[in-house]
């Protein structure tokens, strides 16, 4: 490593006006990534973890051509990894259009991945078909943004939430009703809600609808894609507290999306910070909000509104827009915005490592930091 | 006295009823329904918006007429006629009624008188009256009368009778012609829609194909076979309209499909995937239950172009042909014969009325429908 900086140095001064060949760096980078995947793709699953994501990528196809060949993609989902056990809740924040919801999508299965694995309980479901994937379905369920689109119009509360327990075999056919009725007093939804229809409640009841949706077939791991973000503050209290709640009634591991830095940091064990479809940094949640590490993160936590007015808040003003996932920047994705960026950010993409135990992050300045 | 007391007695009960759950249930902060309260489903909030427009109301009462006229109304107003064994009809033409064939034959008798005189060869003149009794065989072209309550037409039918059999034509064919164009376009469109891709392409291509084809020509062609292959007048006008449900479904399957598309990136589809619910499920008891409204209104507007269709089929003499009757068949005699169009509206004119009730009746309820169905229209 040493010698490579060195090498980089003298380049700099022999041509300082291309200091470092892009394109060998980006093959450099993938030969490097490449290897990373294929000795991380031995590595036996870990037992501890109810989810493991290794390498994931999703890309969406942009421009084809006649033949069907993909000339242009869009990269949602570049090589992010983690790992998620039992009964911690996971909160993914990042701007939007960063690849949060396609992130919670893809682990679902919803969307095809285009690489890495994804490991649940134990099982590798990357490459199932939807066949094999219907018994896994049950153990893994996702609670949506928009609790008005995600409820079919013409079913009762009652047929919505009865359904997936039929089809399923939850319980045996003359008991559904009364697991039903269980399960909405659980989630705050009171009986003679049953025969009623989702456009007669407000938001946040029909969100509490979806939870319930959710949670009929007894996952062990529920994706809450901003589930909150579309209802009104009282209300979003409300849910995350109902949310809260059940986790630790029933036990259940939450990959909760958001952009909301408050209810991330209230209901999160972990922290997955996003930036342009890859993980940037990735921790616990005490340790990201007592030091981050990576510049995205510390402007993004410095953004968090204090409710003192006295307090003088230290605020990191990113310039700039997000640029577009379809043509990202060269080197690191942030550096375009990036208070500390240097040349090397500029042409070399960082690599993302343990730089504290349980701590990733994703950085030029870290690894000089640490190689110093 | 008494009846006061419960009044106020249950005015207490609604007054004490939200506080008394507010307290007690679920830590909800949202305003409750009253349980009492029993909303309305989707379907009921159409039905009630649609009998809200007096115009549906009319082309409801135009198409529940029609029906109880072509076929409710033969069973009381008509000779049903018994068949035989070798299929002939026969009629009973001592009851007073009319059927669909029976012709009525009680032809006026014309009488002519002569006179002849001339004288024998012995002087006697001898004078021969003649009458002459000319026995008209069938009552043609017969005025309205309590007989026949929209007179007879060329051939001695009896035209009210004629209206009823002929509206059952309509309606039936085009009944089933929408039926299947319907069953056609949802399979087809669903199959387009839900898939997309390669299979979407090839469906929406062949839809291409067969707008592009000229309808009427080709049933020309299609009718001359069907009399060369010596099928039966009752039937080929059924043949006729499958064949024209097989060149209309792309209209439906255009329309199912557009929805399914849009329908399928909707959130409760994704939650329905993730729920792991099978293809069939997902099709049959997601999406199209969700095209419905928009089904229904296709459907009841096509009823009406059907209706027209099979008149036009029927007026050229490509559809039902004679002895049966049908609305456009019944036009047709004008065609050849200009006296009746001059002079003999009950002949050609009430068919005419009954497509037009038909057709405005269907297009006021399709329009009623799709008022009914709009969900911006929540009143």
């Amino acid at each position: 490593m040493a010698d490579e900086k060195n090498l980089n140095t003298e380049a700099v001064i022999d041509a300082p006006a291309c200091a470092y060949d892009d394109a060998a760096e980006q093959e450099k980078f993938l030969a490097a990534r490449k290897a990373q995947i294929e000795e991380d793709g031995k590595k036996p699953f870990d037992p501890d973890a109810l989810l493991e994501v290794r390498h994931l990528r999703k890309c969406f196809p942009i421009k084809k051509s006649m033949t069907g060949k993909v000339l242009q993609e869009l990269i949602a989902v570049d090589d992010v990894s983690f790992k998620l056990a039992p009964g911690e809740t996971l909160g993914i924040v990042g701007e939007s259009g960063c690849g949060k919801t396609t992130l919670g999508r893809t682990i679902l299965k919803l969307h095809p991945s285009n690489g890495g694995q994804i490991i649940f309980d134990g099982q590798d479901i990357t490459d199932l078909k939807s066949s094999q994937m219907r018994d896994i379905r049950k153990k893994m369920q996702i609670i949506f943004q928009d609790p008005y689109s995600s409820l079919p119009p013409r079913s009762t509360v009652g047929g919505i939430l009865s359904e997936p327990v039929t089809v399923h075999n939850v319980v045996p056919k003359d008991e559904v009703k009364d697991y039903v009725l269980d399960l909405m007093e659980k989630c705050g939804l009171r009986d003679y809600y049953y025969e009623r229809y989702p456009h007669e409640f407000s938001g946040g009841q029909r969100q509490r609808i979806c939870i319930a949706r959710a949670l009929t077939v007894n996952p062990r791991l529920v994706v809450c894609d901003e589930p909150v973000s579309a209802l009104d503050v009282s209300i979003q209290a409300q849910i995350i507290n109902l949310l809260k709640n059940l986790q630790q009634s029933m036990g259940l591991t939450y990959l909760f999306i958001s952009h909301d830095l408050s209810v991330v940091k209230f209901i999160s064990d972990k922290i997955g910070v996003m930036y342009l479809g890859s993980m940037v940094e990735f921790g616990d949640k005490k340790d990201i909000f007592s030091h981050p590490l990576h510049p995205y993160t510390q402007a993004l936590f410095s953004a968090i509104p204090h409710p003192n007015p006295d307090v003088k808040m230290n605020r990191i003003v990113l310039k700039g827009d997000i640029p577009s996932p379809a043509n990202p920047p060269k080197g690191c994705r942030f550096h375009t915005r990036c208070p500390y960026a240097k040349e090397i950010c500029r042409h070399v993409p960082p690599t993302y490592r343990e730089y504290e135990k349980g701590h990733f992050a994703a950085c030029h300045m870290l690894e000089e930091q640490g190689t110093n | 006295m008494n009846q006061n007391e419960n009044v106020n007695n249950s005015e207490e009960m609604l007054a004490s009823a939200p506080a008394a759950e507010t307290a007690t249930a679920v830590p909800d902060t949202e305003v409750p329904l009253d349980k009492n309260v029993r909303l309305m489903s989707p379907t009921r909030m159409v039905v009630r918006r649609f009998f809200r427009s007096k115009l549906s109301i009319v082309g409801l009462l135009m198409v529940v007429g029609l029906f109880l006229f072509s076929f409710v109304g033969p069973l009381f107003l008509a000779d049903l006629g018994t068949v035989d064994e070798y299929g002939m009809i026969h009629y009973d033409p001592s009851d007073g009624k009319w059927g669909e064939t029976e012709l009525d034959e009680s032809g006026k008798i014309e009488y002519t008188t002569s006179e002849t005189t001339f004288t024998t060869a012995d002087g006697q003149t001898y004078t021969i009256k003649q009458t002459t009794e000319k026995y008209l065989k069938d009552n043609l072209r017969a005025p309205i009368s309590w007989d026949h309550p929209l007179g007879t037409d060329n051939e001695g039918y009896d035209v009210f009778v004629r209206l009823m059999y002929g509206g059952r034509i309509s309606l039936t064919v085009s009944f089933i012609a929408v039926f299947v164009i319907t069953v056609l376009g949802v399979i087809m469109g669903g199959i387009s829609g839900y898939f997309g891709g390669a299979i979407d392409n090839i469906i929406m291509r062949v839809c291409d194909v067969l707008m592009c084809l000229p309808g009427i020509p080709i049933l020309l062609i299609i009718s001359t076979i069907l009399d060369s292959a010596g099928i039966d007048a009752k039937y080929r006008i059924y043949l006729l309209m499958i064949y024209l449900t097989l060149f209309s479904w792309p209209g439906t399957a255009r329309l199912v499909r557009g929805q399914i598309l849009s329908l399928r990136e909707q959130e409760y589809m994704v939650a329905a995937e993730a729920m792991g619910y099978s293809t069939g499920r997902k099709i049959f008891k997601h999406l199209v239950p969700n095209v419905m409204p928009q089904l229904i209104v296709q459907m009841s507007l096509s009823l009406g172009s059907m209706i027209l269709y099979e008149a036009t089929l029927s007026y050229l003499n490509l559809g039902v042909k004679a002895p049966y009757a049908a609305w456009g068949t019944m036009i047709n005699i004008i065609s050849t014969n200009t006296d009746i169009l001059e002079n003999y509206f009950n002949i050609w004119g009430p068919p005419g009325i009954c497509i037009v009730i038909a057709v405005l009746g269907f297009n006021f309820v399709g329009d009623g429908l799709r008022d009914a169905l709009d969900p911006k229209m929540r009143r």
